[in-house]
């Protein structure tokens, strides 16, 4: 009896290293040379092809059940309308990197025009999405960039720089003259954007007028309304002078708000960063805000499917330079690397706050 | 300690529900798994017919992709239910391998080291499941649930959060190829090598047979001869091993390292081995069953996926599956007892 | 008379079981304030019993059903229906007050109870299976009813928000709803004639049965029990966190299982107790916290947790056997 399991468990192990060492060699990290890009569609922009009618335009953002990515993908919806295409929408229920790969596989099987994604996890789409481009379906992503080697463009909100430096701006403002301790409520510690906010948040805050500024932790409540909760409570505990919770996502500002609201420290900490303005009303008119920021999520949408549109009928290729035209929006011109930007982001305060319903 | 060993499994024998006359009847007349595998080949037609795009083998290589870590993990998984045991932590033993792979990566390690080396580390990943529950005693159930957090949360001791994406192109690539570029994918080598394998020493073997016997009774079984605690303990060892390998090809197949892969998965592949018509307290199942209940779930989701229903429903029929896998077993022997009663009842009474 | 003379010895060593978990968090407490005395700042404090109570709510239903030999996986799954659920309600009927809500979440948990026990007793289903199955269905129901929608604080009336944050005689709701579901709970199991019988059931199921223990009964009240519990601490969530969405809850199981467990509630059944099961719920919050204000890397919780688990059956075993052993010595002297 002892010899059959040990029988089984060499015979799986021998198995398994026969898999595993079927291409034999020794690549490690420095000898490896990733050539596993796409293949870009070299075909020419002819910028004045019309704009095909029918077009099957799908949206994947991270997950649905996401309120910010519901405005989005409405926005997306009526680009898609106006432009008398096919509009579909698909998602996760949860924002993990892996779940988006079967959804886009999906899309691929459905011979779609356009896949609009927003990438859960830069690299795990990817090659996916090189399998659709192959597919000549056109790949924009919005909201979160996938790799740059496989999609045609990003639509991006708005310049790296502009958010970082309002960020800090905003911290500023709120702290007061005297400055003071500010935290960093961000969603998941590798999160794309939020990370290269918070960079240039950083290398912002090295400048003379921030001086007095002093970011003591940055906390990752992973985009959870629950854990960002607890995040927030732990911030306060562990610091207890803090001036500032910087938010630069809306499920964590609209959390850390709640928690300030609900708590002695109403008044005395200020939230700030990112957020829905339906979701942090509330929060304006008790006073825990008094400001913060976002772009026009619907119009990260409405671009995103026009780019998609201009690109499946041959108007651009991705290329830098190329110009389209994205309905009410206006003309867009696209940047180094397949960028477009969307634009400076607006600012709500109590006083505005009321003429905006997303 | 022998004493301490039985605890587990003899606790479990009087849950069993009280059809022991029946069962032969059931098992003829009414065995699930091969009520699964009919009902997986009509899925798999009708769905070749009725939905577009289904019966591709660009979708082929998708729904193998797809099922590759479900139906890999189901394997050892099939039969340590069989013994009457579980082990909840392997998605968590995935989830560390991940890990290790892309921190070993980041090392510098050569690519080919490090594959078996996480094989192994899934190993020991079984190894602490197998000591704690058959040198200690510790019930499987709650030992697995506590290791499922602990390996997890090591995953992410050692990864973060961030992601490891830089693995070499014809690793991953071979993943996610086909044999020459053709409608059969790399991995389904691997799935019928491992399935072959495991399917042999299941029902081919003594120590197979050795399987059930404990199942069954895991007292009578140690009795006549069979070492049941070393069994087990070599069952978790060679569960982890694969957790460990399913770990790599997820890694590769998406070519990210995160701690958080596979998060989960446990749920399924308890799922799938159970609506394979498994028992959950052991000494009963078929691994052609269980294959048929992954490749079931795996197509139902796919075809619906295709035919733009939510993935939401399918966590409706998922459940409603793996519940009916079991109930209708049970009324179809409740009813067909019923009837024999009253035939003897009316035998006697003539 | 050998059940009399074999109850007095186990309960003392169960009594040394949960006095191990206040220990182990009189310990954590006072090594945590040391570092940081804002630990036990009277904010701090309310902190964690708030976040405790939801679990502690859902750890007396878990922990009854445990004790009966069973497990109810759905739990995170019945928290979010019913979430959802009285957001719903609460959002379109604004004027409704909160005890319609705690007993809207209360009936929506039971039905999904009540599901799972009728399953478990008359399908011959084993809880394992029945409970991991409407695992998925009731999440699935949840998401194809909520499709992407998701109920905002801005959306529900005023004072089912501020009902997490009020307080009765300075204790919050929420904390005192917890406490008085753990006392009922902990008096049922310890005092009644059917707490006792649960035991039994867990003990020996087929002896339940031949001593005339309305089994089934009983069951189904276990089984209702944990749905309604989770249930209301589903209403307990939507008030505290205000957003409720269709994933609400997600994972929540293993938590509540996870707390069970280090709360000295064996998974065979049999023994353990509700308040032992409320301790976990709190041993494992405060950890989460402590963790936190100790500026700990918080990827070791979950890794600690999982530790904690396996430490807590351990010892379990460990008084289990040495039960066990002076059992034997007792029936040799006889």
């Amino acid at each position: 009896m002892l010899r059959s399991p040990r029988t089984l468990l060499s015979v799986t192990s021998a198995a398994l290293l026969v898999a595993g060492l079927a291409a034999c060699g020794g690549t490690t990290k420095d000898s490896n040379t990733n050539s596993g890009s796409g293949t870009q569609a070299s075909a020419a922009a002819d910028p004045n092809a019309a704009v095909k009618e029918g077009l099957k335009i799908a949206f994947l953002p991270k997950q649905l059940n996401n309120p910010y990515s519901d405005v989005e993908t409405g926005g997306g919806k009526v680009a898609v309308d106006e432009l008398k295409g096919e509009y579909k929408l698909v998602g996760p229920n949860d924002a993990s990197a892996s779940s988006q790969v079967s959804y886009i596989n999906t899309l691929i099987q459905q011979q779609q025009d356009v896949i609009v994604v927003a990438a859960n996890d830069p690299n795990a789409v990817c090659p996916s999405l090189n399998q659709a481009r192959a597919a000549k379906i056109k790949v924009i992503t919005f909201d979160s960039d996938a790799s740059k080697d496989c999609r045609d463009a990003f639509i991006n909100q708005a310049t790296t720089e502009g958010i970082g430096q309002s960020l800090a701006k905003m911290a500023l403002e709120q702290a007061g003259s005297d400055g003071g301790e500010i935290a960093v409520l961000s969603a998941t510690p590798n999160a794309t954007n939020q990370n290269s906010w918070i960079e240039v948040m950083k290398t912002e805050l090295k400048k003379p007028e921030y001086a007095k500024l002093k970011l003591v932790k940055v906390a990752y409540g992973n985009d959870d309304d629950q854990k960002s909760f607890q995040e927030a409570q732990g911030l306060l505990q562990s610091y207890p002078n803090l001036k500032v919770i910087v938010a630069p996502t809306t499920v964590g500002i609209a959390a850390g708000a709640r928690y300030i609201s609900s708590s002695s420290y109403k008044g005395k900490v200020a939230v700030t960063g990112l957020g829905l303005p339906n979701q942090m009303r509330e929060y304006v008119k008790d006073g825990t805000v008094t400001k913060f920021a976002l772009w026009n999520p619907a119009d990260i949408g409405y671009l995103a499917a026009f780019a998609g549109a201009a690109m499946a009928s041959g108007q651009i290729t991705g290329a830098e330079g190329e110009k389209f035209k994205a309905g009410k929006l206006g003309e867009y011109t696209i940047g180094k690397d397949g960028e477009i930007v969307l634009g400076p982001p607006t600012e709500f305060t109590k006083d505005n706050i009321d003429q905006f319903n997303f | 300690m022998s004493d301490t060993l039985q605890k587990s499994s003899d606790i479990d024998l009087d849950k069993r529900p009280e059809n022991g006359r029946a069962t032969a009847i059931k098992s003829r007349l009414t065995s699930w798994d091969s009520i699964i595998l009919v009902l997986t080949v009509l899925v798999l037609i009708v769905a070749s017919f009725s939905v577009e795009n289904f019966g591709t083998s660009r979708n082929f290589t998708f729904m193998v992709l797809d099922l590759l870590p479900i139906i890999l993990i189901a394997l050892p998984m099939t039969m340590i239910i069989v013994t009457g045991e579980i082990d909840l932590s392997v998605a968590s033993t995935l989830g560390l391998t991940s890990s290790m792979m892309g921190w070993l990566w980041n090392q510098g390690l050569s690519i080919e080291t490090i594959i078996p080396l996480c094989v192994v580390i899934g190993a020991i990943c079984g190894v602490v499941n197998g000591f704690l529950i058959t040198g200690l005693g510790l019930p499987s159930l709650a030992v697995t649930i506590g290791t499922l957090a602990l390996y997890r949360g090591l995953a992410f001791v050692v990864l973060g959060d961030g992601a490891v994406a830089d693995f070499p192109w014809n690793y991953t690539g071979w993943v996610t190829g086909t044999i020459g570029g053709g409608a059969v994918p790399n991995v389904l080598i691997l799935i019928v090598v491992l399935a072959l394998i495991f399917g042999i020493v299941q029902h081919a073997t003594p120590f197979g047979r050795s399987l059930y016997a404990i199942g069954a009774n895991a007292q009578a079984a140690h009795f006549s001869g069979i070492r049941v605690a070393r069994t087990k303990f070599w069952l978790y060892v060679v569960s982890g091993a694969v957790a460990g390998l399913v770990g790599v090809l997820w890694t590769l197949r998406y070519s990210s390292a995160r701690a958080d892969n596979g998060s989960g998965l446990e749920l399924a592949v308890v799922a799938a081995v159970l609506l394979g018509g498994v028992s959950i307290f052991g000494g009963k199942g078929s691994l052609p069953g269980v294959l048929a209940g992954v490749v079931l779930l795996t197509a139902l989701q796919n075809a619906l996926r295709l035919e733009d229903v939510s993935g939401q429903a399918l966590n409706i029929v998922t459940g409603s599956l793996l519940v009916l896998s079991v109930l209708l077993p049970n009324i179809t022997t409740a009813v067909r007892g019923n009837y024999h009663r009253r035939r003897l009842r009316q035998a006697a009474s003539r | 008379m050998t059940t009399l003379s074999l109850h007095a010895p186990a309960k003392n060593l169960l009594k040394t079981r949960e006095l191990g978990i206040v220990l182990a968090l009189a310990l954590l407490i006072a090594y945590t304030a040391i570092d940081n005395p804002r630990f036990l700042s009277g904010q701090s404090i309310r902190d964690n019993l708030l976040n405790t109570a939801i679990l502690a709510v859902m750890a007396t239903g878990q922990a009854v059903v445990v004790i009966t030999r069973n497990i109810d996986l759905s739990v995170g799954s019945v928290l979010g229906i019913s979430a959802f659920t009285v957001a719903t309600m609460m959002s379109a009927n604004p004027g409704l007050p909160m005890i319609v809500a705690l007993l809207a979440g209360l009936a929506v948990g039971a039905v999904a109870g009540l599901v799972n026990g009728v399953l478990v007793r008359f399908g011959k289903v084993p809880a394992l299976v029945v409970t991991l199955g409407t695992l998925y269905i009731y999440r699935g129901i949840t998401y194809s009813w909520a499709g992407g929608s998701q109920v905002n604080a801005d959306e529900l009336p005023r004072h089912f928000l501020t009902f997490a944050n009020d307080n009765l005689l300075g204790i919050p709701w929420l904390v005192l709803i917890a406490l008085i579901v753990v006392g009922t709970g902990s008096l049922m199991m310890r005092n009644y004639r059917v707490g006792r019988e649960l035991y039994a059931m867990g003990s020996s199921p087929a002896a339940a049965e031949l001593a005339g223990i309305k089994v089934a009964r009983n069951l189904l009240g276990a089984f209702v029990l944990s749905g309604a519990l989770a249930g209301l601490a589903g209403v307990l969530y939507a008030a505290r966190f205000g957003t409720v969405d269709a994933a609400a809850g997600n994972g929540m199981e293993l938590n509540v299982v996870a707390a069970v467990v280090v709360g000295g509630v064996a998974v065979f059944g049999g023994s353990g107790s509700v308040w032992g099961a409320a301790l976990g719920a709190l041993l494992l919050t405060v950890i989460g916290s402590a963790l936190a204000v100790l500026d700990i890397n918080q990827f070791w919780q979950q890794a600690i947790v999982g530790a904690l688990i396996i430490l807590a059956i351990c010892a379990d075993r460990l008084v289990a056997v040495r039960i066990a052993r002076s059992l034997r010595k007792r029936d040799a002297h006889v």
